[in-house]
């Protein structure tokens, strides 16, 4: 069942670096995460690699398989014809620390630019009720596994590092949603917010981070687009605009 | 070398776990400057593999619960070698600790009336594991660091008045990210004075000072082959206590989680949840039978149904049925399943089937058990609401840890070093229930963390200094690897010495033991040694691996020592510790525990009686139930009425 494969990884750091061919052993039912572990036992002790579960639970081996972003440990080598040359590269849209690692400070800085959670004023603890049908929106977001794979992918960004300190991403556009759609949050202002601070209103909806997200999230259409619409309701829609001046309108 | 990045904190928590997250919301509640230390990235912690729930007894499903009930289920799970003490806070506390994580944000799966919902899990008398389908884990870590950059927010806003997010450099508050710490600092008197790092991106060394250190690093799990755990379980925390002269209790016991992926190879040992179970999932052996029937054991059989068809029925009516046997402890199913597969009656890899799909509809499987439909489909090809799964034990919890005080988790000897979570023993005496583990980290870090703040406060501002020339001694530790074998040549592969051990642990020292294969393991440890001292790794100091693991094998290697000692010396069979040449339950050895030490070169194995169980709790029992465990002198007088359960016994 065992054969050999041909891999380039890239190697090297801020500095710069290259690809590097391996022709390694591939066994049946193996991931590229695999693969990438038997190079670091026995051809290059030094390869750089984050990984922690490798069951798809905790987002830490995001890199570039044959250009497209993806988990490592969720790739199966199955996937590849026998002849196929499998070029891993670290994730393009943040900068490389060493070979597959990459700094992805960016996301933490933008995760603390959201206001937390506000618990509703005079509920104690124990005497939280919330329909199940009404968490389960939210719940869908918090199944992100902060892998950042949409906020390599996106465009927005991708490409253009000056809008990264107006953008915020795919990942916190779904936090923005999640307590946005909470059924106890007590902000308001969530929608202003995305749109005053996290740059949503950029997003132009080409949906590539619900193509990578390997959770299947619906971000673009669950998220981006209600929070965008919503937005937009309250922004310009006179009637809207008129009961905001009127009365201290609630979440609807 | 002289260059250390350097910081001063009241507490340094290191790992950002379940239990160090929960601590650190703690301290810093108390006031205290804290530091909390990732061996890898913000929110990527072993927990986020937990998958079933969070045990509290809260009674939203079945209002028959309440804490002497999880008490009781604790008590046997762990075959009443569980600290009473910690059984009881972690009984009492842990509602408390799961309806704070609403006010967190946390967003639990709901019952008809809008409460935290719960589900069955193995040993659990009623519905109780909170959860959100199978991904709790995930679930309590996101909230946790949401909550902590909410304290962050908070001081943020207390500081300059701009709730900005950016981190002024004088936050009292810090999460430091792929940071691994290599020793405890003391002081002359061996008091707690901080730590000694190194930046896993850059290579760099970082020195915390600080008069208190938590341990929350978790497990021991990459000491062996088929493992649920993830690399960062190498038992440094249990390796830092014993180095600063601290003390290990239990470590004979380690958790076969009875299901873990068996198919393809590469994926062996991944965990698949219990809720399979907990939500009518059945294991059949290659003849397609449900074993478990076969396999009760007396102390728990008037608990189970001795019928498919009794069963079956108990998922609808709990009320008048007893449970099916698929749901008995971890370490009875574990044991089973090792049983079928070598009496030949296992499947093509090598397990028995889970089944689900038969028993549920496709819907219902996918909502209840959205990752394991996910994982299997993606890494196995199996859909799981159409075939079964194949499933075998796998290394997935150690029961032993730094020995602590339940009340304020201080760990023996060290003033300043506490423990909590999967480090700590104790708790879970020899098997731990599911669902009692999320529990455990919420209950006991926050009792860390206030113990912590507690020692600091009472040491009035001022902070042991670290022996002199430790500091210097950590440092040549940490880049001895990059040093060429002093004999030339290559010196030795960290990697392929990490495989030889993990296969020793695995064969000789896992599920089922005997004195000649214990002995045999430790001979092969002790044979490491030299070979660990003499890895030398290839590359430079920033991020590389073969670096970070040649340091965390004197650490695996270490623990792996007190696990095969006291393997040895425990010379009967309970809960986590088979041994097939001891088969029985001992009373006499029920009535002490295993501490290990660090002895010279080696662990040192002693003996200490077990912390009895006060008369009020002992009360929560019927006498004829204890009769099966304890020793005659430790036992109720005969006169004095047992106030507790009536439950249990045929309906």
């Amino acid at each position: 069942m065992s054969r050999d494969a041909k891999f380039r990884v890239w190697r090297g750091d801020a500095g710069g670096g290259e690809l590097k061919d391996y022709t390694i052993e591939v066994n049946e039912g193996e991931v590229v995460l695999d693969i990438i572990h038997r190079l670091q036992a026995t051809q290059a002790g030094d390869l750089a690699v984050r990984w922690n579960c490798k069951a798809g639970k905790c987002g830490s081996c995001s890199a570039e398989i044959n250009g497209r972003p993806r988990l490592l440990c969720m790739t199966r080598m199955s996937t590849f014809t026998d002849d196929e040359v499998i070029t891993v590269t670290p994730m393009r849209a943040f900068p490389v620390i060493r070979d597959l690692v990459t700094d992805v400070s960016f996301n933490y800085e933008k995760a603390r630019q959201i206001p937390s959670f506000a618990p509703p004023v005079g509920v104690a603890p124990g005497d939280y009720r919330m329909a199940q049908v009404d968490v389960e929106r939210s719940q869908e977001f918090r199944k992100c596994i902060e892998c950042f794979l949409c906020q390599n992918v996106c465009h927005v960004t991708r490409d253009h590092e000056n809008n990264k300190e107006a953008f915020s991403g795919p990942r916190f556009f779904i936090r923005a949603a999640e307590l946005d759609m909470h059924p106890l949050d007590a902000r308001t202002d969530r929608r202003e917010f995305a749109q005053a601070h996290q740059g949503i209103g950029m997003c132009n909806i080409t949906k590539c981070c619900t193509e990578v997200c390997p959770e299947h999230i619906h971000i673009t259409d669950n998220a981006i687009i209600p929070m965008k619409e919503r937005v937009v309701d309250r922004k310009y829609d006179p009637l809207v605009w008129l009961g905001n001046k009127l009365f201290r309108r609630d979440k609807d | 070398m002289s260059e250390y990045e350097e910081h001063r904190y009241d507490v340094l928590i290191i790992g950002a776990g379940g239990a160090g997250l929960r601590a650190a919301i703690a301290a810093r509640e108390a006031g205290m400057r804290t530091a909390i230390i990732c061996k890898s990235l913000f929110g990527k912690a072993h927990t986020v593999m937990a998958e079933g729930g969070i045990a509290a007894s809260m009674g939203n499903v079945n209002s028959k619960d309440n804490w002497q009930v999880h008490f009781r289920d604790t008590m046997r799970g762990g075959k009443f070698l569980n600290h009473p003490r910690m059984a009881e806070l972690h009984a009492k506390e842990a509602p408390d600790r799961v309806w704070e994580l609403e006010t967190y944000g946390a967003l639990f799966d709901r019952t008809p009336d809008g409460r935290i919902s719960q589900r069955n899990f193995g040993g659990h008398e009623y519905p109780r594991l909170a959860h959100v389908g199978d991904r709790t884990g995930l679930e309590l870590i996101r909230t946790l660091q949401q909550k902590i950059v909410s304290l962050r927010q908070d001081e943020e806003a207390a500081s300059d008045g701009v709730d900005d997010g950016v981190d002024d450099g004088v936050a009292e508050m810090r999460v430091f990210a792929e940071v691994t710490i290599t020793e405890l600092l003391l002081d002359d008197a061996g008091a707690i004075a901080g730590a000694f790092g190194y930046r896993r991106e850059t290579g760099k060394f970082v020195i915390f000072r600080a008069p208190s250190v938590i341990l929350a690093t978790g497990g021991i799990g990459k000491s062996f082959k088929v493992t649920s755990n993830s690399w960062e379980y190498t038992g440094d925390g249990h390796a830092l206590a014993l180095r600063a002269g601290s003390t290990l209790v239990n470590m004979e016991f380690v958790q076969f989680h009875p299901t873990g992926m068996v198919w393809p190879p590469s994926v062996k040992g991944i965990l698949v949840t219990e809720s399979v179970r907990g939500d009518g999932g059945v294991l059949r052996n290659s003849e397609g039978k449900r074993f478990m029937f076969n396999y009760v054991p007396e102390i728990f059989r008037a608990k189970y149904a001795d019928s498919e068809e009794e069963g079956d029925r108990w998922y609808a009516d709990p009320e008048n049925n007893l449970r099916p046997p698929e749901l008995l402890p971890r370490d009875e199913v574990a044991r089973a399943i090792n049983s079928e597969v070598k009496a030949g009656r296992g499947t093509e890899h090598g397990g028995v089937f889970l089944d689900v799909s038969s028993r549920l509809p496709a819907e219902v499987i996918i909502k209840k058990l959205p990752s394991m439909h996910h994982q299997f489909r993606e890494l196995a090809d199996v859909d799981i609401t159409k075939q079964p799964m194949e499933v075998g034990p796998t290394c997935h919890y150690v029961m032993g840890g730094v020995e602590v005080d339940p009340d304020t988790a201080a760990a023996r000897n060290v003033p300043g070093l506490f423990a909590a979570g999967e480090v700590s023993g104790g708790m879970h005496g020899s098997n731990r229930l599911g669902g009692n583990s999320l529990s455990d980290l919420l209950v006991f870090g926050r009792r860390a963390g206030l113990g912590a703040a507690d020692y600091v406060r009472g040491l009035g501002g001022a902070l042991p200094a670290a022996k002199p020339g430790s500091i210097e001694a950590a440092a040549e530790r940490a880049v001895a690897p990059f040093q060429p074998p002093a004999g030339g040549g290559l010196g030795e592969n960290p990697y392929t010495i990490h495989r030889e051990l993990q296969e020793l642990m695995n064969d000789l020292v896992g599920i089922i033991r005997k004195e000649h294969e214990i002995q045999q393991a430790l001979d092969a440890i002790d044979a490491l040694k030299p070979r660990v001292a003499a890895v030398s790794v290839e590359g430079h100091r920033q991020f590389n691996p073969g670096w970070h693991l040649a340091l965390d094998l004197v650490n695996m290697l270490m623990v792996s020592e007190c696990v095969a000692r006291a393997a040895l010396t425990r010379r009967e069979s309970r809960g986590g510790h088979t041994r097939d040449d001891f088969p029985q339950m001992s009373a006499e050895w029920r009535s002490k525990v295993l501490i290990c030490t660090i002895d010279g070169a080696g662990i040192a194995v002693t003996e200490q009686p077990i912390t009895p169980i006060r008369p009020d709790l002992l009360a929560l029992f019927e006498r004829s139930e204890l009769e099966k465990y304890l020793t005659e002198s430790e036992l109720p007088d005969p006169e004095q009425p047992a106030t507790g359960s009536a439950e249990g016994g045929r309906p």
